[in-house]
């Protein structure tokens, strides 16, 4: 199974990566730009059955700072459905 | 018997030698070294060190690796038992990831690597790390990190606060910390993560001594 993992900084914590690539886009004459936040993705291939607990453990303890990041489990396919 | 100090060395560090070199230094006994991959720390420790560096490469995030490297259980044990543990920059960052101390420490809001000697006041002189810093007021002590933007939120901030728990804050902006926050204490008082480098503060050569009240404060402690 592919597992897609999204995790974001949560709402009001500053990100200055995101702030500056939103100054960059200005300075390039994008217009409309209101806002930019950085993320980051993680796909995993899992064995087909893998619980979701597992996968909201294997969030909350290593691959997201609860902290200062949320995430969100995507699953796209079981291994040999594509 | 000496002060019996242990510092860890995870892949990656690159300041444990230099952490080493400060402990013997003031202490007068050089410390065990400890490899990450090590699962039990040796026993009567009297201070635990947390070394800076690049542990893992920071992937993912500084620290968060080595946070749940197999000698970290026993460091979570240790500082429950009361042990003095100490974690300097990549350090600080382990010791966030890990839980023994609250908050993160986020990219730097300049987005720059910033290396230099910052002011700093020890806004706790009562803990077992900060006793030798009453009445000194402004020190000088080196930084030099990329992810050093202490946060955490506003509600734990004020308990910080109201605990006496923030050890140091930069007398003037750094990096763009909460409250200009550059060191934190756990709740009981047995733990500190700072930013700032005590240990390349510790002879004149390094052009500076005000680490060096740090390590004097955690061995007067002891006796």
């Amino acid at each position: 199974m592919k597992v897609r993992i999204l995790v974001r900084l949560k709402p009001g914590v500053l990100d200055p990566q995101g702030r500056a690539v939103h100054h960059s886009l200005d300075g390039m004459g994008f217009e409309g730009v209101e806002d930019v936040r950085i993320g980051r993705m993680i796909e995993m291939d899992v064995a087909d059955g893998t619980s979701d607990e597992a996968l909201n453990s294997m969030c909350e303890k290593l691959l997201a700072n609860m902290v200062i990041e949320d995430f969100t489990i995507e699953k796209l396919e079981t291994a040999g459905a594509a | 018997m000496g002060f019996r100090a242990a510092v860890i060395t995870f892949p990656g560090s690159n300041c444990d030698r230099d952490m080493a070199c400060a402990l013997e230094l003031v202490s007068g006994t050089a410390p065990i070294r400890v490899w990450h991959g090590d699962a039990e720390l040796p026993d009567n420790l009297d201070f635990i060190a947390l070394p800076g560096g690049f542990s893992y490469g920071d992937y993912l995030r500084s620290g968060a690796m080595a946070a749940n490297s197999p000698v970290m259980r026993s460091v979570i044990d240790a500082a429950q038992r009361g042990v003095p543990v100490l974690g300097v920059c990549n350090g600080f960052q382990v010791l966030t990831e890990s839980g023994l101390l609250p908050g993160a420490l986020m990219r730097n809001a300049s987005q720059n690597f910033i290396c230099r000697t910052v002011p700093l006041i020890a806004e706790n002189t009562q803990s077992a790390f900060t006793r030798a810093y009453a009445g000194k007021g402004t020190v000088h002590i080196p930084v030099a990190h990329h992810d050093g933007n202490y946060f955490a939120d506003e509600e734990t901030l004020d308990r910080l606060e109201g605990d006496g728990r923030v050890a140091f804050r930069y007398a003037e902006p750094c990096n763009g910390s909460r409250r200009d926050i550059a060191g934190v204490l756990s709740v009981g008082g047995n733990v500190l993560g700072m930013m700032p480098h005590p240990e390349r503060a510790v002879e004149d050569a390094q052009g500076g001594t005000d680490g060096r009240l740090l390590f004097e404060s955690a061995i007067a402690a002891l006796v």
